[in-house]
């Protein structure tokens, strides 16, 4: 019951919201675009987080997704934006599949750094190597549509809602089948899992696939998206940091959360930015310590309430 | 279900009606400038926060008419500019996301600053895309004008190879029987560029002199150089080059002088000028130190009235002399007014950018010419000295400073450095 709802709701929110970006300013249009992008990265973190995993180091996929972009146009001057997704996501796909076979027989910690180790290897490289950009990285030129280039953003950002809207269904549809369900029950026990029948490393090695090709394309998106790519600010930890800050400040309870958590952080670091140039990371610290304190089921648990409350009377 | 619908349009609308109410234009007696620079991490106190200092007080003095002649005309172009503070921290992604906002949501007139390479490099085609006036008052790499032509995008101080050109004449100049030379430079865009125009530069005017096979390039911000500051003591070479700037250059001299680094080798430190006045006693003897132009240090002694003005007036408010970043951020704004002032001050972005292309402009310490990049690029004098620590006054000066012109270190127009210095640095009028 409660799932078709989110279905609904997703349709008719995306309806909205395409409508609305073409009466809005730019930097509303902006917002969104950045806010989507990573929310598609945040709901992959989401299906781990509800199997009890978290990763510090999924910006290693996010950073794939957008050196993909960045490479197809620099070298082969690929500039078709669904050819750019796709490569986004096969390419951080793939390695996340491979590297799923490591990652599966780790929990807790040793999951969340190891990451975190592999994504510093990539950092690295980049860094170190001018045919990579090194530090300066990339501009990415401008997207197109099947050969047309559009000449605002609009297109772009009915494409990325579009996108969040097909990954929220699918993520949505894929928790309700009975591999999706066994997130929750290999959180709470693994052996029961494992004593019902299911393979455990398999079932975990397909949920960190899914959240890798989903920051694969996060990371195509926000490449295309901003224009730009550098390791700072696409493969460094603090770039995994901050997908996990989302996914704390969304909260887990539902594929729509991503997206409000998403928007959230985007708008509130640009205010941010802008009230307190010298001091905007402790506000964003602020909020997070807020969040953990009072609100630890992120920004849905309080949708949810409000929801609930209402729903009483 | 329709409540929530209701919500999130209401939401929607919320979210737009803040947008509109950013967006209410500006009067033309009052002007805007976004003056990014680094106000967090390790390259604020050294570089970011001098730079934002300077950019302040000479908006402040221009505001109240108090520059000296021929700057004493009240505003830009008559309008009071305020400056909106921003900070360059966290990556040229995020620097161009934010550089969106300042001109779609915050819609100031012009943007003057920038110190890193890399945002300078992601923000050019940013800012041609929005057609914004911008100029970039600090940051170095020849490529920003040499890979494209520019129409909204201005630097009104020389680049990187300037610095590194000027370096090697002076290495040529005062160090004639040097026979082999390593370099220690971060492991980025900026590091590479600098060693190798060095390099590249020694081949050809000391072609008898001989890189070490073993130069050193450590990861940038890594803060700690033991085993580098080892490896180059061993290395036979008599002198380092090296171009770390802000917390790291600071880090590698503190670290080389308590390992005698710099009594057995020769540094030569084309940003080294920010840690003069910062470092005091610590900073040893005999250092070859840039300022990245005629800036900070190099200059105190120039005794134009608008060079003293900016030197004691920084000295009165801040309580210590200006380096490098203060004077080129200072002459950024200085450039910023001379475009309004020529324009008007309810110019447009393209009238602003005809106003400042291809000018010559007398500066705080130096005259600027915009002759590089189709008039867009600046050329100007770059020079070297060698510290000493002066124990009478307690502060460091400089010795043996010499300048060589802007037609000596920097390519003509329309080439490119790299070709330029490997084609022996035909045209050069030192």
């Amino acid at each position: 019951m409660f799932n078709d709802r989110t279905a609904k709701f997703l349709l008719l929110a995306a309806l909205v919201i395409c409508v609305g970006g073409a009466f809005a300013p730019n930097w509303i249009v902006n917002q969104f675009m950045f806010g989507f992008s990573r929310a598609l990265a945040i709901l992959g973190l989401m299906v781990l987080w509800r199997t009890g995993l978290v990763s510090f180091g999924h910006a290693f996929y996010f950073g794939l997704g957008a050196y993909a972009v960045a490479i197809l146009d620099s070298k082969l001057g690929v500039s078709d934006v669904f050819l750019r997704l796709l490569a986004g996501a096969v390419v951080a796909g793939v390695a996340g599949f491979l590297i799923g076979f490591i990652m599966r027989n780790y929990r807790d910690i040793f999951f969340a750094m190891l990451n975190t180790a592999i994504s510093m290897v990539l950092f690295g490289i980049v860094v170190k190597t001018e045919s990579l950009g090194s530090t300066d990285g990339f501009a990415i030129s401008a997207s197109t549509i099947f050969g047309l280039a559009p000449e605002t953003k609009y297109p772009l950002f009915v494409i990325i809602t579009l996108v969040g809207l097909t990954a929220a269904l699918a993520v949505n549809f894929y928790l309700k089948t009975t591999f999706g369900k066994l997130t929750t029950a290999i959180r709470d026990n693994e052996i029961r899992v494992e004593y019902l029948g299911f393979s455990v490393a398999h079932a975990i090695h397909l949920k960190y696939t899914i959240s890798t090709i989903l920051a694969g394309g996060a990371g195509a998106l926000m490449a295309m998206s901003l224009g730009q790519v550098d390791p700072e600010s696409m493969i460094n930890w603090t770039v995994s940091g901050e997908l996990v800050f989302v996914t704390i400040l969304s909260g887990p309870g539902n594929v729509i959360a991503p997206f409000i958590g998403s928007l959230v952080f985007e708008v509130l670091r640009t205010y941010a930015f802008e009230l307190a140039p010298q001091a905007w990371q402790l506000i964003m610290g602020a909020t997070f310590l807020t969040i953990i304190f009072f609100l630890p089921g992120g920004i849905w648990s309080l949708i949810e309430k409000l929801g609930g409350k209402k729903n009483e009377k | 279900m329709t409540n929530k619908l209701l919500k999130g349009a209401l939401g929607f609308a919320a979210v737009s009606a803040v947008a509109l109410a950013g967006g209410i234009a500006h009067a033309k007696d009052t002007i805007t400038i976004a003056v990014p620079s680094f106000l967090t991490g390790g390259a604020a106190g050294p570089f970011g926060i001098p730079a934002m200092n300077g950019a302040k007080m000479v908006t402040d003095a221009i505001n109240a008419g108090k520059l000296p002649a021929p700057y004493n005309t009240k505003g830009f172009g008559g309008a009071t500019a305020s400056v909106i503070p921003l900070d360059e921290g966290g990556g040229a992604t995020k620097q161009v996301a934010e550089y969106r906002n300042l001109v779609e949501k915050r819609n100031v007139d012009a943007i003057v600053g920038y110190i890193s390479s890399g945002n300078c490099q992601a923000l050019a085609p940013v800012a041609e895309e929005l057609k914004q006036f911008t100029i970039f008052a600090t940051c170095g790499t020849p490529r920003i004008f040499e890979e494209a032509a520019r129409k909204y995008v201005f630097r009104t101080m020389g680049h990187a190879t300037a610095d590194n050109v000027a370096a090697a004449m002076y290495v040529k100049e005062k160090f004639p029987d040097m026979k082999g030379y390593t370099g220690i430079n971060q492991n980025y865009a900026w590091g590479q560029d600098s060693w190798r125009d060095f390099d590249l530069t020694l081949q050809q005017i000391m072609p008898n002199t001989k890189a070490s096979d073993k130069t050193q390039f450590p990861k940038i911000f890594a803060g700690q150089y033991g085993s580098e500051i080892s490896a180059m003591s061993l290395d036979k070479a008599d002198l380092i080059h090296t171009s770390f700037w802000g917390g790291d250059l600071e880090a590698f001299i503190f670290q080389g002088n308590a390992r005698g680094l710099f009594k057995k080798k020769i540094g030569v430190f084309t940003v080294g000028g920010t840690a003069a006045y910062r470092l005091g006693k610590k900073l040893p003897n005999g250092l070859v130190l840039g300022a990245r132009g005629p800036y900070g240090i190099l200059v105190k002694d120039r005794p134009s009235a608008l060079n003293q003005w900016f030197i004691n007036t920084y000295k009165d408010i801040y309580g210590i002399y200006p380096s490098g970043p203060a004077y080129q951020y200072g002459q950024a704004i200085l450039a910023a007014k001379i475009a309004y002032d020529k324009a008007g001050s309810d110019a447009s972005n393209e009238q602003l950018a005809n106003a400042l292309r291809g000018i010559t402009f007398e500066s705080f310490s130096t005259t600027v010419e915009m002759t590089l990049g189709g008039g867009h690029q600046a050329a100007t004098e770059n020079g070297y000295g060698i510290t000493e620590y002066d124990s009478e006054n307690g502060e460091n000066v400089v010795k043996d400073v010499k300048f060589y012109p802007a037609s000596c270190v920097l390519p003509p127009e329309g080439q490119n450095s790299v070709d330029w210095i490997k084609g022996g640095m035909k045209g050069a009028k030192c």
